[in-house]
């Protein structure tokens, strides 16, 4: 049983993970909280409903088309709105994804209402994977996996590539940045992009198994920024650590003290950590 | 190749530089000395983008360059090593490069330059996979160096390269940018060490609180009563 817990905690951590990334890579590049984070997952979810809903398509197919959606959206978020604030001082930016983040769940619950939606036919809906008295949801472990992939695909992407170079040096320093030549406007613009990618695969994976609702983002919003704390703040490789450590927190807390303790868990877990390592657990 | 005609600029408003006209013509070292706060830096960081002209005009090859963003000013051909080298510290010495390299498209472009760079600095290839914040502080100037140069640039300005570094060292970095002006480049180099950069320029300007007070060839300059009393204390 125990065991079972552990391997669900893991699981869903990886996808907090993931959502985690994209918020700290804002930070990171930009030294900007990104309050409408989750409210991108929400829309990628429904974009991954109404495409399951209206056209018959498996999340898993509709996943690319959900990434692309967040990219854009997050993409045109830093081109019409965080542009103009970036150089003003960081409450600015901060307030202006706040208004972003209200605006974006008041308008999903004018067009959708706030009624739950399920998708409850897909390829893996129900499905589960059983090892001896330990049982998977297909579902939990194909999120978990998309998750990974997405998360490795992140860093090797900025280790690897010319422009992931370019993301890592504005991040450094953005005058120096620009003295090689980067245009660090369309940087800071991609780099937000991979962020929204980022809840978009995340979405796109919770839509089989969760309900979708215009707040259905903001738990994750919450747990995300607990997360970029613990892993210290534009740290990547911390906050896939403090993603799994959360997952693994709120399962085992659960248990122990049930389910209606789980998130008290997490931020008793989140508080005594800032109070000791105030960078968080993987700072510098 | 570079003209700076009756440039005012500053920060904020404030204006730091009044009134400066210059030039650099190709092949050239031409040095702007001045003291600490004399504006120096102010001046390149105005021709390479970083700070806007309040007044005034920059020329580069012919065409007006002081309301284009910095980095189209470098895929013009310039190249701006940083004061306090500013090297990118996370990262390895290969891709601090590669990353001074970022205006070149062709891949074998970047492969030749990266060669040629290592020649003239083969202590960097030793430490290509170390991270550039390992690097001592003569290492990282020289890194801050090439990769200034890995853009191809037509001109190279070089900001106050002696800054903390001891003074057997600045020799070697003073001798690496003679050996590169040698080769052909084109050089503006912004110092403190009047001397120095005196000696090795072609031509001189002398900067006093944002405004240029004297110029001349580098000797000329040296012999200068204004220079031997402001800044030789004889």
């Amino acid at each position: 049983m125990l065991l079972q817990i552990i391997l669900s905690g893991i699981l869903v951590g990886f996808v907090y993970s993931l959502v985690a990334v994209g918020l700290t890579l804002i930070w990171g590049v930009m030294d900007i909280i990104n309050f409408a984070h989750g409210d991108f997952l929400m829309v990628s979810m429904y974009t991954v409903f109404w495409l399951y809903t209206l056209l018959r398509l498996d999340p898993l197919a509709s996943l690319p088309i959900a990434a692309l959606v967040t990219f854009v959206l997050s993409f045109l978020t830093y081109k019409l709105i965080i542009k103009r604030v970036i150089n003003a001082p960081g409450l600015t930016a901060l307030l202006a994804t706040f208004g972003l983040s209200l605006f974006i769940r008041n308008f999903a619950q004018y067009l959708w209402t706030p009624n739950y939606r399920f998708i409850t036919t897909s390829l893996v809906t129900d499905k589960k994977l059983e090892m001896g008295s330990v049982i998977i949801g297909i579902p939990q472990l194909v999120a978990a996996l998309g998750s990974i992939m997405m998360t490795f695909l992140v860093v090797w992407f900025i280790k690897n590539t010319k422009t992931g170079r370019a993301i890592q040096a504005a991040a450094q320093s953005r005058d120096t940045a620009k003295l090689m030549g980067i245009n660090t406007e369309k940087i800071y613009a991609v780099t937000f992009g991979i962020s929204g990618a980022c809840v978009g695969v995340a979405g796109a994976l919770l839509a089989t198994f969760f309900p979708i609702y215009p707040e259905s983002g903001a738990l994750y919003s919450l747990l995300a920024f607990v997360i970029v704390a613990l892993g210290g703040f534009g740290n990547i490789a911390g906050a896939l650590y403090g993603g799994v450590l959360i997952g693994l927190s709120e399962a085992l807390g659960g248990f122990f003290l049930g389910t209606q303790f789980k998130y008290a868990i997490v931020f008793l877990i989140y508080l005594l950590v800032l109070q000791f390592r105030p960078k968080g657990l993987f700072g510098w | 190749m570079l003209k700076v005609r009756n440039l005012s600029t500053g920060y904020d408003g404030v204006p730091v530089i009044f009134d400066v006209s210059f030039e650099v013509r190709e092949g050239e070292m031409v040095s702007i000395v001045g003291s600490n706060g004399a504006g120096k830096t102010t001046i390149l960081k105005t021709i390479s983008g970083l700070l806007k002209p309040f007044s005034g005009e920059i020329e580069f090859l012919d065409k007006r360059i002081d309301r284009m963003p910095a980095h189209e000013i470098v895929k013009l051909g310039i190249a701006h090593v940083p004061e306090g080298r500013h090297v990118f510290g996370k990262m390895t010495v290969r891709d601090n490069l590669l990353l001074g390299a970022y205006t070149l498209e062709s891949d074998t472009d970047i492969k030749k330059v990266l060669e040629e760079v290592y020649e003239i600095f083969p202590r960097l290839k030793e430490r290509e996979n170390q991270k550039a914040e390992t690097l001592s502080g003569g290492e990282q100037q020289m890194l801050a160096i090439a990769r200034g140069l890995m853009s191809r640039p037509k001109l190279l300005l070089v900001d106050e390269m002696s800054l903390g570094l001891m003074p057997i060292l600045v020799d070697k970095v003073l001798d690496i940018l003679k050996e590169i002006s040698r080769r052909g480049m084109t050089i503006l180099l912004v110092e403190q060490k009047v001397q120095e950069a005196l000696e090795m320029a072609d031509r001189g300007y002398v900067l006093q609180t944002g405004r240029i007070v004297a110029e001349g060839t580098g000797k000329e300059l040296l012999e200068s009563d204004l220079v031997k009393k402001a800044y030789m204390g004889m």
